[in-house]
């Protein structure tokens, strides 16, 4: 807690996958240094520091080698930092329970997000959105699982999902008004709901999560240099 | 504190599977060098049985470690918690300090995020794509090679997680290169992950477990994977 600048973040503030970190650094009150990255001309501390994937974010933490991969760094964290907020839940099932989400999430979810920014034509745009819906009701049924009747998936406070999930709330959020279509809505996901309007001004998340003209810039940079 | 018991019929423990996956193979690996007794279901994947299904609805993929009734999927999900459950029987897979740890977990995710990928595309693939499959797998098998130096094995003094990860690169290459005649690494090029495949397969729970390199071989040859040269 304060240990000063022993924490390096290397990011750019519109990752979610950073945003994560951040979230995780904030629940657990660790101070850091956040290393602005410009991804259209990226740094010398980022390619020696990431050489496999020049990717954020990475955690560089006193004089260690880096660390990155945002879920790696988050189970990091979570060790070296145990004895504040734990992320993930201390039991061997439920940390496979958890873990395998945010795997579900970061490899089925979140890349049809993708998918749907670079798919053309409407008829393309719509399966890839019925893709999306399908996979926000596994997320309800996960939720009211995790939650067991509390009002985050850690229970009641914010946890591992709730972290792996809420940085992307920004990017649903944007989807869904650029797209017009409901991911999460009152119908099909009403406890989703309910807790994305809860966590989207949770404290450790609410300055983090960028607004919709930040969102919309790096769209149109997406756009024209990854069509 | 009471003495967990590996299994004396108190704990039940099954592992779907398939001969061929990969996934699944680091998973038997595992459960040998904890010394769990397990009994192992071979699905046939054209013909996925009601069990599997229900254990695994989302994926509908093995493996699937199932312990006492309840289900745990995804290989690296898996590892870790057979590793935490079965803490220090007879030692544990990952290391204790958390950088060490958080190093091996980057690896193993670039092992089948990258690796695997690419040496199954130049196994498969044709013409253009085969020859860039080749020379992305190289230049993975690089890194790969780099982290072997100065090591016994993967995960350090010992076999431990890293290893089982990447295990199926130990395992497959030489069946591989009998049945289709593409050779990926040599002695010259990859001293230390040709010594390290050779350490590999003579640790007594990796030699052990079926298919061994023969019956591998064998398989190969059936499904006709030499048509892929």
């Amino acid at each position: 807690m304060g240990k000063g600048s022993e924490i390096k973040l290397i990011g750019t503030p519109p990752s979610p996958y950073v945003n994560r970190v951040q979230i995780v650094l904030n629940l657990k009150s660790i101070d850091y240094e956040f290393v602005e990255e410009n991804l259209a001309c990226k740094s010398e501390l980022l390619l020696t520091s990431n050489p496999v994937y020049k990717k954020v974010p990475v955690l560089i933490h006193a004089n260690n080698p880096p660390i990155p991969e945002s879920l790696i760094i988050i189970e990091y964290l979570d060790e070296i930092y145990s004895d504040v907020h734990p992320i993930l839940p201390s039991g061997p099932l439920a940390r496979a329970d958890n873990r395998f989400w945010a795997n579900y999430m970061d490899t089925k979810f979140f890349p049809l997000f993708e998918e749907l920014r670079k798919t053309p034509g409407k008829e393309g745009k719509k399966a890839i959105m019925k893709q999306i819906i399908e996979g926000s009701q596994l997320l309800e049924e996960a939720f009211v699982k995790f939650s067991d009747g509390k009002p985050y998936f850690g229970g009641d406070d914010v946890g591992y999902l709730d972290v792996v999930l809420g940085c992307f709330l920004g990017w649903t959020k944007f989807v869904e008004k650029h797209n017009e279509f409901k991911i999460f809505d009152e119908a099909r996901t009403p406890k989703l709901l309910e807790w994305t309007n809860r966590i989207w001004s949770h404290e450790a998340l609410k300055d983090v999560i960028p607004e919709s003209e930040t969102l919309m810039n790096f769209y149109m940079i997406l756009m024209k240099y990854r069509p | 504190m009471f003495k967990k018991s590996v299994n004396k019929g108190m704990e039940k423990v099954k592992l779907f599977a398939t001969w061929s996956s990969p996934f699944v193979k680091r998973i038997i690996w595992a459960l040998k060098l904890k010394n769990i007794e397990h009994e192992i279901i071979y699905e046939d994947l054209a013909n996925k049985s009601p069990e599997l299904l229900k254990y695994n609805p989302i994926h509908k993929k093995v493996p699937v470690l199932v312990h006492n009734e309840i289900p745990i999927c995804e290989s690296l999900v898996i590892l870790e918690y057979i590793d935490e459950t079965w803490k220090d029987a007879p030692r544990p897979l990952l290391p204790k300090d958390p950088l060490d740890k958080a190093n091996q977990r980057f690896w193993a995710k670039f092992s089948d995020d990258q690796v695997l990928p690419s040496f199954y595309g130049y196994i498969m693939k044709q013409g253009n794509e085969k020859e860039e499959a080749k020379e992305t797998t190289l230049a993975h098998l690089k890194r790969v090679e780099q982290l072997l130096s100065e090591k016994k094995f993967l995960s350090g003094e010992s076999v431990g997680f890293l290893d089982l990860v990447f295990g199926w690169l130990a395992e497959n290459s030489r069946p591989l290169e009998v049945v289709t005649g593409l050779k990926l690494f040599d002695e010259d090029s990859f001293p230390n992950l040709c010594a390290w495949r050779d350490k590999f397969l003579e640790v007594p729970a990796i030699k052990e477990s079926w298919p061994d390199q023969e019956t591998l071989i064998a398989k190969y040859q059936e499904i006709n994977l030499s048509k892929g040269k």
